[in-house]
């Protein structure tokens, strides 16, 4: 037990008072003492930045500061910020879309406000200077900075203002006022005071036998542990997965453990006690063997089996055939062949997994960081050997989830303890463990043939790539069967023969990252095109102009493209600012310094939804007696958006103004299942079920008054106005009869977008819809060194329409930054670097400005013609990058991230071989 | 039992503290948390940060003297001679400025991370490190004090108290080169400080370059320091002096950041480059 001191500061201008132990973080002060939840903890370790508050008006990490030394000190936080309205800098934040997910923003807040204090209108560079500490993983940054730049132009005090509704509009974020006054509640936000704390221990090894002995000792020397959970305490099925037939992972291991960092058991007790719980207190007894640390040791005729039913350690693989490959190369002008390697890439969100449980009578409810509400909670009712609807869920606002928060983390646990123990229980987990035994993108390893004829025409692709699945099914088999879908890229490609293999190992599961494996695949693809190119003679960029995909091309499934087929328009669009950035490079280069400039384009393209699997999304809409118009929509939106886009095209649909709706939800008791938030189908699915609920709807309406289509739609109060030219008409809506919940009017609709199942050949209709894009990197390469800077990136999206073309950027803009991150530095090995210090992602020095060109070639299934962009968003990225090194340097590196270790080593070998290191002319 | 934390005002108090019994000391605690994340501090705590005196920078009449709780923000804004020119660039280097407005320059030193970015822009400075304990004061330079990754002479009943740069490494200009695999908060692969006099003849008089990150502790380089020496304090021509062989103190290796290899080369590259970063010899 650490004694209590009595503390005294002055906190956002007010003295407290509070007794707590010295050395006790002052971000746990803030946010459990005194219940201020604005402050948020990323990583405890001073990396991230997310808990910087001002003390006596510097930026510190809360983390980092023993509360004793705030003593007599002045701290200011998020909620100082406010003071009735939004401040300039909070203005600027919403105008700009400077807040994604939010996790970062009171940080990033706090630490612009000191630079602001001394310099209103600073510049870019010491904007990046003072927000260099904090880390995003949505934005990309660039619209953080340019909130910053701008602050100083915003009114001191928010003036109210009625968002525009339409669909195109840069309507700011509806739920962007909690997320830049720091009220938005996250995962480890929520819980009760009287809450008990959960820690679990994991095992160190990556695979291993396991004892655990009795728990007497480890109790009595304990008392304030009041439960220790093992297998033997799981109430229903100890095993979850996210795809019910390859469901193969235990809620706590049995005997045996598959990675480094899976669940064995977990202790509950009051804070102190979880807190001060020494792990190595724990009494089991490890038996270690040897791990299968890699594909090339599960794959050997004598690897043990991870799973007794996966032969070879094979989960499974992924088959698309089309075409005669073997004609097409035997007749091809030029082929082109190359073996490129990926590795494991961290999620990184900046809010590691949290929530809390508690049992209310015969429902355990789970408040959660989640992308997926209704799969949580039909798995955590299998758990707990539940009928689901005896689970209740309700996602926390979700500080970041890019695929990551697709499986199950803390749900399992909080629900059989408080299932058990039927009390609040909360947990997070720290960075560590978050990083250690949590998702990460499958390392690929590809091996890729491509063949064109004479006139630069795209003949054949043969692919073969093996992804490294980890210890557990997870979404493997989903990125198995991207894979091939997509490795051909957005090209017109006869014949194509592609296979994968997801590759069981003792490590961490592989599941969805942004992409499902195809940012890897592009990786490849891409570098295999500009080959190709060069070795046809023809320009990189009009090389893929010439194979885009173009409606009524057919894919490598067979699929007939009849609409919203972009993929040129988006290479057009980048033909000038790649002519310009061609002539820069060369002018660059023509010093013959030690650096070089190089330019490089890739594609992409990406089917919205699941693949050849039904695929719902179910929206409701109503109208009360009260005269609101309440939105009860189950997607959860993880910081892309998808809250507003889904209300603007409500209102956009119904006719009425944004801020006559209210969202409710997501909330597995009061919303439809909206399906999860995932394959970039929210406003392409769930857009399309809102739409045709809100037509609906409106017809109900218009029938109230036997008004006509073209009628204008006026709420005041509880009065409806219909205004049709001279004739207006009106209908009280508190005279309408009205259910028990209020509501006078509803509609729910469904959208299950079409597709058909794939035959033995991988031939059929996977997605209904494909999000097209270009992506152009300009680098400057440190011959010398290896560093890799990037200078510039253009990016073109088919969107099929911006419903929201600041949300889009955002979307751009933050996968681009997580390309940057894969191409050049994040590169995690498991055990080694579980930190955000080891691990790096993107700061805001490592994003450059990015130019963005949206397209808008209509989708007809889609709502205004919208699909999806989330995950198109970084696919090309890392390909467009790597395309850029290899023509700044000559040098193609096969492997990424292309470290600055990477880099020098492959300019080097390529000098040693007696390679020109010179322009590739294009 | 022991008093679990105590802040004492003055050194004398702290050292009479430490004198009941071995404690963890604590200033900017940038690194003992990240060493606790998922822990709690239970050991004894002694936190040094308000003793005032222990802080701030002074000019002697033969030295400069750095309290120890002097934060890396304190140095980037001092006014200082050019030759602390590295030592404040590393400052504004060092993580975030959440780390630079906490962190001190003796946690730095007495943490003794292989890839502690003080510690290079200390040694080009000669610094000494001021250790005190009730039995007495000792001084020893830097390269006496830390002796390996996290390994100082640091003893049980001492504070490090202040760090003092003699004047006669004071002049000159100084550099510092990180590189690092990002932009911000990052901890260097190699990282180099260099201080180099140039005589009113134009030849270099005195030459001081260390690096960071390629051993288990920054090293000085006295084979290319001797080197330099008289030779033109032109940049091309510094430059030209640097062989592979005078890199022969460092013994890099591999980890989470770079290859051995590649920091042998990278520290080449560097140093190379700080030197030309001399200019034309101005003095």
């Amino acid at each position: 037990m650490t004694a209590s001191d009595d503390l005294t500061f002055t906190l956002n201008g007010r003295a407290v008072r509070v007794s707590v132990p010295p050395m006790r973080r002052l971000s746990q002060v803030l946010r459990e003492d005194l219940r201020l939840k604005g402050t948020k903890v990323g990583c405890d370790a001073g990396d991230c930045g997310a808990c910087t508050v001002l003390i006596d008006g510097r930026a510190v990490c809360a983390c980092l500061t023993p509360a004793a030394q705030v003593e007599g000190r002045d701290v200011r936080t998020v909620e100082g910020l406010v003071n009735g309205t939004l401040n300039r800098l909070q203005q600027a934040f919403l105008h700009y879309g400077a807040a994604q997910c939010g996790i970062c923003t009171p940080g990033m807040l706090l630490a612009a406000t000191t630079l602001l204090e001394r310099d209103p209108a600073p510049s870019e560079a010491a904007v990046q200077d003072a927000l260099g500490g904090v880390l995003c993983r949505c934005t990309g940054y660039r619209k953080i900075i340019e909130a910053v730049l701008n602050a100083h132009r915003f009114p001191a005090e928010a003036q109210g203002k009625a968002a525009a509704a339409l669909v195109g509009a840069r309507v700011p974020r509806v739920d962007g006022g909690g997320k830049v006054t720091g009220s938005e509640a996250f995962g480890d936000d929520l819980a009760p005071s009287d809450a008990l704390w959960l820690k679990l221990i994991r095992a160190p090894h990556a695979s291993a036998r396991f004892t655990i002995a009795p728990l007497a000792q480890l109790l009595a020397r304990y008392p304030g542990i009041v439960r220790v959970l093992t297998a033997a305490d799981v109430p229903g099925a100890n095993e979850h997965g996210v795809i019910p037939a390859f469901r193969d992972q235990p809620v706590f291991a049995v005997e045996h453990v598959r990675f480094a960092g899976e669940a064995i058991a977990a202790i509950i007790g009051d804070e102190t006690t979880v807190a001060g719980f020494d792990v190595a207190d724990f009494p089991v007894r490890w038996e270690t063997l040897p791990p299968l640390a890699d594909m090339d040791a599960a794959t050997q005729a004598a690897a043990p089996l991870l799973h007794h039913d996966r032969p070879g350690n094979i989960l499974t693989g992924g088959f698309v055939r089309r075409g005669d490959i073997e004609a097409a190369f035997a007749n091809a002008a030029a082929t082109v062949e190359g073996r490129f390697e990926t590795s494991f890439v961290e999620h990184a969100y900046i809010e590691p997994e949290a929530g809390f449980a508690r049992r209310n009578g015969d429902t355990l409810e789970l408040f959660v960081s989640t992308q997926t509400p209704h799969m949580d909670r039909d798995e955590t009712a299998r758990i707990l050997a539940l009928p689901p609807e005896k689970v209740r869920l309700v996602p926390t606002a979700c500080g970041g989830g890019f695929g990551g928060k697709l499986d199950m983390a803390v749900q399992p646990y909080l629900a059989i303890a408080a299932w058990l123990l039927d009390r609040p229980v909360r947990s997070a987990y720290t960075r560590p463990e978050s990083m250690a035994s949590t998702t990460k993108r499958h390392p690929g390893r590809m091996h890729v043939r491509l063949a064109a004829n004479d006139e630069g025409l795209l003949q054949a692709i043969d692919f073969a790539g093996d992804f490294d699945t980890g210890a557990y099914s997870s979404w493997g088999p989903t990125v198995a069967t991207r894979v091939p879908i997509h490795c051909s890229g957005p090209y017109a490609v006869g014949s194509v023969l592609a296979q994968t293999r997801a590759i069981l190992t003792n490590n961490a599961p592989s599941g969805a990252f942004r992409g499902f494996g195809t940012p890897q695949a592009a990786f490849a693809t891409e570098s295999l095109i500009d080959a190709l190119a060069d070795r046809l003679g023809i320009d990189r960029l009009e090389f893929r102009l010439k194979n885009a995909l173009r409606a009524g091309d057919r894919t490598a499934t067979g699929q007939l493209l009849t609409a919203s087929v972009g993929m040129a328009d988006c290479l057009v669009a980048l033909q000038a600012p790649w002519q310009a950035a061609r002539a820069a490079a060369q002018a660059h280069n023509a010093g013959n310094g030690i650096t070089r400039r190089g330019v490089g384009v890739a594609c992409m393209w990406y089917g919205c939804g699941n693949t050849a699997l039904p695929n719902p999304s179910t929206m409701r809409v109503a109208v009360t007696a009260e005269g609101r118009v309440v939105l009860y929509q189950g997607a959860v939106d993880i910081g892309q958006g998808s809250s507003t886009v889904l209300a603007q095209i409500c209102a956009e649909t119904l006719g009425l103004p944004l801020d006559v709706l209210t969202l409710v939800g997501a909330d597995t008791s009061l919303t439809p299942d909206a399906g999860k938030t995932s394959a970039s189908r929210q406003t392409f699915v769930s857009g399309r079920a809102i739409f045709a609920a809100a037509t609906d709807l409106r017809r109900q309406i218009l029938r109230l008054a036997n008004a006509g289509e073209r009628a204008r739609l006026e709420l005041t109060g509880t009065t409806l106005s219909f205004v049709d030219g001279a004739d207006v008409r009106q209908v009280d809506l508190a005279r309408l009869p009205a259910d028990v919940n209020g509501i006078v009017l509803s509609a729910e609709a469904t959208f299950d977008p079409p597709t058909s199942p794939l035959d033995a050949d991988g031939q059929g209709v996977p997605y209904a819809t494909y999000a097209f894009g270009a992506q152009m990197a300009e680098v400057l390469v440190d011959c010398e060194l290896g560093t890799v800077q990037v200078l510039k990136v253009a990016a073109a999206h088919d969107v099929g329409r911006a419903v929201n073309p600041a949300l889009v950027e955002g979307q751009i803009e933050g996968g681009i930054a997580q390309g940057i991150g894969m191409a050049l530095m994040e590169e995690y090995i498991p055990g080694r670097n579980t930190n955000l210090h080891d691990y790096l992602i993107p700061t805001v020095g490592d994003v450059p400005p990015i130019a963005t060109f949206l397209i808008e070639d209509p989708e007809p299934l889609g709502p205004y013609g919208a699909k999806g962009v989330g995950e198109p968003a970084m696919i090309a990225t890392p390909a467009a990058i790597l395309n850029a090194i290899r023509d700044a340097t000559g040098v193609t590196i096969t492997r990424v991230p292309a470290t600055p270790d990477r880099v020098r080593a492959a300019i080097a070998a390529a000098r040693a071989r007696g390679a020109k290191a010179s322009d590739v002319q294009g | 039992m022991a008093a679990p934390y105590l802040r004492p005002t003055s050194i004398a108090a702290a050292l009479q503290h430490l004198a009941d019994g071995p404690r963890l000391i604590v200033a900017g605690c940038t690194d003992v948390f990240p060493a606790h994340v998922g822990k709690m501090v239970v050991e004894p705590v002694l936190d040094l940060t308000r003793i005032r005196d222990a802080r701030g920078i002074r000019e002697e009449s033969d030295h400069w003297r750095i309290g120890a709780l002097t934060t890396w923000a304190d140095v980037a804004e001092a006014t200082l001679p050019p030759a602390f020119h590295a030592l404040q660039s590393a400052a504004r280097q060092i993580g975030g400025v959440q780390i630079q407005n906490a962190g001190t320059l003796g946690g730095n030193l007495c943490n003794a991370s292989p890839a502690a970015d003080g510690v290079p822009a200390l040694l080009i400075l000669d610094a000494e490190v001021e250790l005190c304990a009730l039995t007495g004061t000792r001084r020893l330079t830097l390269a006496e004090f830390i002796l390996g990754n996290r390994q100082t002479a640091l003893r049980s009943n001492e504070i490090l108290t202040a760090i003092r740069v003699p004047k006669t490494a004071c002049g000159g200009r100084a550099t510092f080169l990180k590189l690092g695999a990002r932009a911000y908060q990052v901890i260097s692969i190699v990282m180099v400080a260099a201080r180099l006099e140039v005589a009113a003849d134009g030849n270099v008089a005195a030459a001081a370059i260390a690096v960071g990150a390629c051993s288990p502790v920054a090293r000085r380089l006295p084979a290319l320091e001797a080197a330099l020496i008289g030779t033109p304090g032109a940049g091309d021509r510094l430059r030209a002096i640097v062989r592979p062989e005078h890199l022969h103190p460092l013994a890099p290796i591999t980890d989470v950041r770079a290859t051995a290899d590649y920091r042998r080369e990278a520290a080449l590259i560097l140093v190379r480059r700080a030197l030309s970063s001399f200019g034309a010899g101005a003095p």
